[in-house]
């Protein structure tokens, strides 16, 4: 009854382009935002911002990152962590060269480092395609880690060889470094997410996602109807690294603080995917609730004895997570093979016919 | 069906050739993979706003013929001809920039894009706006995207398929898909439009409306268009000229009545006309 798309009647071929041509989705959208900058940030604790808010966001981004070149250009990758990191390393040496840089000068430039990395490692997929495509950006993840761990310069010869945000303030603010509150890093990685999560819709739904959908869908198709698959597949791996790469460096300059090499090995990549896998490919939305349900989910469920006043050992309840969440994951992947984001889709399909069956 | 639209503001894009001239022309073109001959020595030509059919028993090499025109293949020997500018080898995007566009035998859409998306993807070469724009979305991008969709618009009304805008094509039944494969090739504006079995797999019906379209599209546009098919009712009504092939080789050429009772032609595929 609610949601009904009858009556909203488009005019013009702008009105049918726009980003919500449901209105019902536009107000949800507001709801969400106004949770996100207003009630969240009224109500959250230190621990909500930090262990739930925060990477969640992070995590959403990396995601979606992943998701444009593998759900919507179809070229599997499994190096994202390293595109992570090269992110992070290379805003950290941004930071540390030019200290009075603006860190989202600095966030934003180093997005162009990981794409550029991210370019050169897609070059094989002018060649190879599928699983073999995936084991070749394999390689860039071993290289890059290992290079982050042998290439002093990256850390600035620090004995650890990790490296560590200093306080970055702008305008006056402390915005990351270890006397950072954790609202303004909320807000902080808030606003970067929403931007470029803008963009992305944009860039998804023109001409440059519809060349990846088609490459995708059919790579010779594709290529007979004009399209350059060089050019498409690259631009793909370029702006997918970009976001990967801005999401590195939010991931240690907003939340981690410090990072080590091995931060960045194949279990981030792999925490990723699946991220992207289980919202959905090709989807935007399906990022968030898959990082709501990977990262934020067994926060919330560790939490729920001590919130019943059970007394159960940490040991235990980890273990039970595990178990739950894994469960979780192949429930929704046995009900919706195509991910979280097309349960939201069916479900707003019923929904738009309600309470009626046909 | 009587009452179509013929306000068309796409046309076949002008190419300086006039109706009746040679728009391509196919020399000595040889195609071998490995020891397998798939066409030797065929020459051929089409003109301009006709429409050119060529037929042969299967693995005749129809379809390698038309590879070749678009450039997906590279003839070892031979070269093409096209609006007067000879070529070897060239890229398949190169050739949609020259206005040679074709469809599938096999229906070969975006599965999981919607029709209309589909169909704009025809026109991704005409395209300019840059990722930058692309990422606003707001001001150059969308005037672009709105003028785009318009002349999209113009094909589905043309095609007859507003009702399926916005349904994936992955979805829809399989002479729907044929006949959106058909716009997305109409919408890159083609001066030669390549139709590999554009009808097979069809009942009566979806062929009755298939040849329509086909003749609109050469009548109303002017688009030359160059076809595979296997219902020799449909090719003999629609055709100007066919070309026979049969093992690779060129056994006939000519107008659909001295195909039709050519006795090489009639041995090797169309059979005794009971």
């Amino acid at each position: 009854m609610l949601y009904r798309t009858a009556g909203q009647f488009k005019t013009s071929y702008a009105a049918d382009h726009a980003l919500f041509p449901v209105r019902q989705d536009a107000i949800l959208l507001g709801v969400v935002l106004v949770f996100a900058f207003v009630v969240f940030p009224l109500t959250a604790s230190e621990f909500a911002f930090r262990a739930l808010l925060i990477p969640v966001l992070i995590y959403a981004l990396a995601a979606l990152g992943l998701n444009i070149l593998t759900g919507y250009a179809g070229q599997l990758s499994l190096g994202t962590g390293a595109f992570m990191g090269v992110g992070a390393y290379a805003c950290y040496k941004l930071i540390t060269l030019f200290p009075e840089m603006n860190i989202v000068v600095a966030i934003a430039l180093s997005g162009f480092f990981s794409a550029s990395v991210g370019a050169l490692f897609g070059l094989p997929s002018l060649r190879i395609k599928g699983f073999y495509l995936a084991i070749a950006t394999l390689a860039a993840q071993f290289f890059l880690v290992w290079l982050f761990q042998k290439w002093a310069w990256l850390y600035n010869y620090s004995a650890s060889g990790a490296i560590h945000v200093p306080n970055i303030s702008m305008f006056g603010i402390t915005v990351a470094g270890p006397r950072a509150a954790a609202i303004t890093q909320y807000y902080f990685v808030l606003g970067i997410v929403c931007v470029v999560t803008f963009f992305a819709i944009n860039i998804t739904r023109g001409r440059v996602g519809r060349m990846w959908k088609a490459v995708r869908d059919m790579d010779i198709a594709a290529e007979l109807v004009g399209i350059n698959l060089m050019r498409a597949k690259l631009t793909a791996f370029f702006v997918s690294s970009y976001i990967v790469g801005i999401s590195g460096a939010l991931f240690v300059f907003l939340w981690r603080g410090a990072a080590e090499a091995n931060l960045f090995d194949i279990p981030l990549s792999f925490r990723v995917l699946f991220i992207a896998i289980i919202g959905g490919l090709g989807s935007i939305l399906g990022n968030y609730l898959g990082a709501i349900l990977i990262v934020a989910l067994p926060v919330i469920i560790s939490g729920v004895p001590a919130m019943l006043g059970i007394r159960v050992a940490s040991a235990t309840v980890e273990h039970l997570n595990v178990m739950i969440i894994g469960a979780l994951i192949i429930t929704f992947l046995i009900v919706e093979p195509h991910g979280l984001a097309r349960f939201w889709a069916v479900i707003r399909e019923k929904l738009i016919l309600w309470p009626f069956p046909h | 069906m009587n009452q179509r639209p013929d306000h068309m503001m796409l046309t076949a894009r002008d190419d300086g050739i006039a109706k009746g001239d040679v728009l391509l022309e196919a020399r000595n073109i040889s195609l071998a993979f490995g020891g397998v001959k798939a066409l030797t020595e065929i020459s051929l030509n089409i003109l301009k706003g006709e429409i050119r059919a060529i037929i042969g028993p299967n693995g005749a090499g129809k379809t390698s013929m038309l590879n070749v025109i678009n450039g997906f293949y590279t003839p070892q020997q031979g070269s093409i001809v096209f609006r007067g500018r000879e070529r070897r080898a060239m890229k398949p995007h190169h050739a949609v920039g020259q206005g040679i566009a074709r469809t599938f035998q096999n229906v070969a859409l975006f599965k999981g894009m919607s029709t209309l998306d589909n169909i704009m993807a025809g026109r991704s070469v005409m395209m300019k706006r840059h990722i930058g724009w692309q990422m606003l979305w707001h001001g150059p991008a969308l005037k672009e995207e709105i003028a785009h969709r318009e002349k999209v618009e113009e094909i589905i009304d043309f095609l007859e398929i507003q009702h399926i805008r916005h349904t994936p094509v992955g979805k829809l039944p399989y002479g729907l898909q044929k006949r959106v494969e058909l716009g997305r090739a109409l919408a890159m504006e083609p001066s030669l439009l390549l139709l590999d079995e554009p009808m097979a797999g069809m009942n009566l019906e979806e062929k009755e409306d298939m040849s329509r379209f086909i003749i609109d599209v050469n009548q109303q546009r002017g688009t030359t268009i160059a076809l595979i098919e296997h219902d020799m009712g449909v090719v003999m009504d629609l055709s100007d000229r066919v070309a026979v092939l049969d093992y690779g080789k060129k056994i006939a050429d000519g107008t659909p009545d001295a195909v039709k009772n050519d006795q090489g032609v009639i041995d090797a595929y169309l059979g005794v006309p009971r």
